[in-house]
């Protein structure tokens, strides 16, 4: 009998093991992950009450931590909360986090293991946690403007820093203030998601960084770009640009935005065309290149890969996988299933801008402990050589082409040369174009390249063009950011 | 020493009340230290309370111990001490978590629901009654024997008590709760003991008849089918637990506690393999059949999916406890559902982390092993027999429950021993101890009836030599 007792012992020790290694497991190696759950009450009701540290632009804050007097110590708050809000996000009790607030929370409440030590001495010194604060390469005015510029109309607007990649403004319309979600008024907080939810406009999405659209003619720029690089063309080599250019395995013709030919030329130069924005040129050209050729080019771009960890979601921009010929002169002219977000033109403009070199965006400038030590400080880190030195400069010279004899006139800047390109990209017949204008100035040496985008204003259908629309918002935004 | 006799192993019986009563001081020196240190953090203060706990558990404790120098001062030194830990300490658990739950109350502007703490020291003195009643009344466990049948009949009594309309409950998912003049009981934890005493006397009588080997097969000897019929009704009452009553947890305890005592009783494996069959069979039947089992099912695989849910809740906590916890008072265990009762292992992982619940679990399996080391040392078949079943009774049921809440196995509402608010198990369970120490002291006592003899009188004998 008593070896079986033996045995029963054995098994019953080997029952108690396994409930030791199972919680090992749950809570030496998955705790980590199940904190880090949004929907985790604890962990967020404990950070609520950390003295998180603010999100800057230079040593302004665009979004703090002040003490409050209710069941959390301290209350979130926004300065100029829509201007900013998709960048900085929101940091909700009952909606989980957004932007930067979401990213970069583990700096921001102090407890991401870079700060490990100074968390030990907080504990140790019997210290509240406090967390570190995280710094941004937005430029205030740039920002400003770039939010005043698209006022009531639906958009958005995204600039970079073309030498290094640094975001200085990005800019969603409408937005919302993080600060009706950060009350810790439940109700009222309760009252404003389900109204930013419902809201037809999406004010909560990122515009800029979030949502694609069809880029429409600025992305003859790519097309350009191919086309130069494939050593077959020249900025003045003349190409087939009639008023309507038939199509292969198809009897629908593509045809210029006016029903004519380009610039009264059947056979205008590749400048001229960009000039006046024709399809059926750039349309001629991308059957000539293929699709390959086109893809290559805009992955070089950045198109195809998911650009900015520094944010959620932020949507990887396409060019279609397999078009057939008349897909393939949509795609060249930005249209077809050819997608991007305003941050990917802006990159596409900021790569010429750089001689050919795209630099990778980047939000975070530096993240700093509360006691203003550096725990990590971005360095610019190039993304692709999009193209040559020598086809940035042909480029530069024909989108200047472009603002200073063409559709991007309204983008001119007096005693700065502007380089530019318009687009309106068309949808379906039942909904207004999509405005575009990317740009950078100055064009021979370039200080911020910017894409704006237009989704919806309130004017006549007609009167959705790039440059009339999107060109005086990406001028307002080059000129706060040159006049500093 | 090298010409004294090495074939022959004196063993000295040695009462070891002196090491009970310093494991006791050092468990109620940990339970007071709790106390305090949750009002120190909760409230800032040392509470006003700590006297009346401190002075409480101090005085259960010394009845304790001193009916057991009175009736039984051979029993096993380990057993109360561990008993008493795990009680003081579930009682200060079971206080802080009435603190969170008063504070998050005082911020919804709602009334606190009176504090269940008071409730289970009540409970705590009942139990310690019990325990004494056990040790004063029985003095001889093998009287117990007489009582094989009318032990086997309340314990199925008790069983199927939940089951009556009007009398039985529906709490959380299971019934095995009965109301009767406005509290709740758990039966099942009293039957629990009969039919440990009632399989423990039958098997005493049957055990030769079960022993006869029928077919070999694999190098098993499987029994004979005609005394099938035994394991067949005891599977068969521990499935209707299971559906009837819809609770895996009390089912695999019926079920594996008759297997176990049939497995020593006979020592043969086949029983275990046949036993193991039919329940993993049975289980995986009501598993398809019975939508309630089915969903504490898919709630075990994938316990994210329900907003919530006690089990996510609870692993939230324990993740958040971390490896060295957030301190007693300092994590958020009242934001788990019933963090005093089903899932109050939880509560003390996030407080006292992965290295207070591990030591919990190690207190644990000294009860088990006492336990067991008991039904070894003792001379009786039948003593053998419920000294095994008690013991093995306490490790199914933590490691169902410690289980369910660590997300190794899906939740049953079995308590925790010791610990979970809740009357009928705490006072089951100092019954259960009182068994294994009246056991143990018969185990542990010289063969001829001699003078206790004293820990001191050996110490000075030792130094003689």
């Amino acid at each position: 009998m008593n070896s079986a007792i033996r045995r029963l012992a054995v098994a019953a020790m080997i029952l108690m093991l396994a409930l030791m290694a199972n919680s090992t497991y749950l809570q030496a190696f998955r705790a980590n992950e199940i904190n880090g759950r949004n929907d985790n009450n604890r962990v967020r009701d404990s950070q609520f009450s950390v003295n998180r540290g603010p999100i800057l632009i230079g040593s302004t804050p665009v979004a703090q931590s002040k003490p409050s007097n209710d069941r959390f110590k301290y209350q979130r708050t926004y300065p100029s909360g829509p201007v900013y809000a998709p960048v900085t996000g929101f940091y909700s009790y009952r909606f989980g986090r957004a932007g930067i607030e979401l990213t970069m929370n583990s700096e921001l409440n102090g407890s991401d293991p870079s700060m490990a030590f100074r968390r030990i001495i907080d504990v140790i010194s019997n210290r509240p946690q406090q967390g570190g604060s995280v710094t941004l390469t937005l430029n205030a005015a740039a920002q400003q403007a770039a939010y005043k510029g698209l006022g009531s109309k639906t958009g958005a607007v995204v600039a970079i820093e073309p030498k290094t990649g640094k975001i200085l403004a990005m800019a969603t319309t409408p937005s919302y203030d993080p600060n009706r979600l950060a009350s810790h008024d439940s109700t009222k907080v309760d009252a404003a998601w389900k109204s930013l939810n419902e809201d037809k406009d999406r004010p909560l999405s990122n515009r800029a960084a979030q949502e694609l659209y069809p880029p429409g003619s600025t992305f003859k720029l790519v097309t350009a770009a191919a086309a130069l690089s494939s050593g077959k063309y020249t900025p003045d080599t003349k190409v087939s640009s009639p008023a309507e250019l038939p199509l292969p395995q198809t009897t629908v013709p593509l045809v210029n935005e006016d029903g004519k030919n380009c610039g009264g030329s059947n056979n205008a130069t590749l400048t001229v065309a960009l000039r006046y924005s024709c399809n059926t040129a750039y349309g001629s050209v991308g059957l000539a290149l293929g699709p390959d050729a086109l893809r290559e080019q805009a992955a070089k771009f950045g198109f195809g890969a998911r650009p900015l960890a520094e944010l959620p979601s932020v949507a990887t921009s396409q060019f279609p996988g397999d078009p057939n010929e008349p897909q393939t002169a949509q795609s060249a002219i930005g249209q077809f299933d050819v997608r991007a977000t305003p941050l990917q033109m802006a990159m596409v403009a900021a790569g010429i801008a750089n001689k050919g070199e795209v630099m990778k965006p980047y939000l975070v400038q530096n993240v700093k402990t509360p006691d203003l030590k550096t725990v990590s400080e971005t360095k610019p880190e190039s993304l692709h050589q999009a193209v040559t030195p020598q086809v940035a400069s042909q480029l530069t010279a024909m989108m200047v082409d472009v603002v200073n004899n063409g559709t991007g006139k309204p983008g001119q800047i007096s005693g700065v040369q502007v380089a530019g390109k318009t687009g309106t990209a068309q949808t379906s017949k039942d909904r207004p174009p999509y405005a575009w204008f990317t740009a950078f100035a100055p064009a021979d040496d370039p200080k911020i390249a910017v894409a704006v985008l237009i989704e919806k204003a309130d004017i006549a259908r007609d009167d959705i063009a790039g440059g009339r629309l999107a060109a005086p918002i990406a001028k307002s935004v080059m000129e706060a950011v040159l006049s500093q | 020493m090298s010409y004294a006799p090495t074939s022959v192993i004196q063993i000295i019986p040695r009462t070891r009340r002196g090491v009970e009563l310093l494991l006791l001081v050092i468990a109620i020196a940990v339970s007071v230290g709790a106390y305090v240190n949750i009002g120190i953090t909760v409230q800032n203060e040392v509470p006003a309370s700590t006297g009346y706990y401190a002075a409480g558990i101090t005085l259960l404790a010394l009845i304790a111990h001193f009916a057991l120098r009175y009736r039984a001062p051979y029993a096993d030194p380990v057993l109360l001490p561990c008993a008493v830990l795990l009680n003081g300490l579930g009682v200060a658990m079971i206080h802080r978590i009435d603190l969170g739950l008063a504070l998050v109350a005082e911020a919804r502007g709602a009334t606190p629901k009176s504090p269940a703490a008071p409730q289970q020291i009540t409970w705590t003195a009942v139990g310690v009654v019990l325990f004494l009643v056990v040790i004063l009344v029985i003095r001889d466990h093998r009287r117990l024997q007489a009582l094989t049948y009318t032990a086997g009949l309340a314990g199925l009594v008790l069983l199927v008590l939940p089951l009556i309309p009007g009398l039985g409950v529906n709490l959380n998912g299971a019934r095995i709760w009965i109301r009767l003049a406005g509290m709740s009981f758990q039966p099942g934890e009293f039957a629990k003991i009969c039919l440990v005493v009632f399989f423990a006397g039958y098997l005493v009588v049957k055990r030769d008849v079960l022993t006869l080997a029928g077919h070999r097969f694999l190098g098993l000897d499987l029994p004979r089918a005609r005394d099938l019929g035994p394991i067949g009704i005891a599977w068969g009452v521990s499935l209707g637990v299971l559906v009837f009553e819809s609770d895996l947890g009390s089912s695999l305890l019926f079920f594996g506690l008759f297997l176990f005592l049939l497995y020593v009783s006979t020592e043969r494996a086949g029983w275990l393999i046949i036993g193991g069959l039919l329940f993993v069979g049975g289980a995986y039947f009501a598993y398809a059949t019975f939508g309630h089992v089915h969903r504490r099912v898919t709630d075990w695989l994938d316990p994210w999916a329900i907003d919530g849910g006690q089990v996510k809740l609870g692993l939230m906590g324990q993740a958040w406890g971390g490896i060295l916890g957030r301190g007693l008072g300092q994590g958020h265990p009242e934001a788990t559902l019933y963090a005093q009762s089903d899932m109050i292992i939880s509560s003390f992982a996030e407080e006292l982390g992965l290295t207070g619940l591990i030591a919990i679990i190690l207190v644990y399996t000294l009860i088990i092993e006492r336990g067991l080391r008991t039904a070894l040392g003792c001379r009786d078949i039948f003593g053998k027999l419920i000294a095994t079943g008690l013991a093995m009774s306490f490790a199914l049921q933590v490691f169902v429950i410690v289980g369910g809440v660590t997300g190794l196995i899906p939740l049953t509402g079995l308590a925790t021993p010791f610990m979970a608010l809740g009357g009928t198990s705490l006072v089951a369970n100092w019954a259960i101890i009182a068994l294994l120490l009246r056991i143990s002291d018969q185990a542990r006592r010289p063969q001829t009836p001699a003078a206790p003899v004293s820990d001191e009188t050996i110490a000075m004998a030792v130094q003689k030599q």
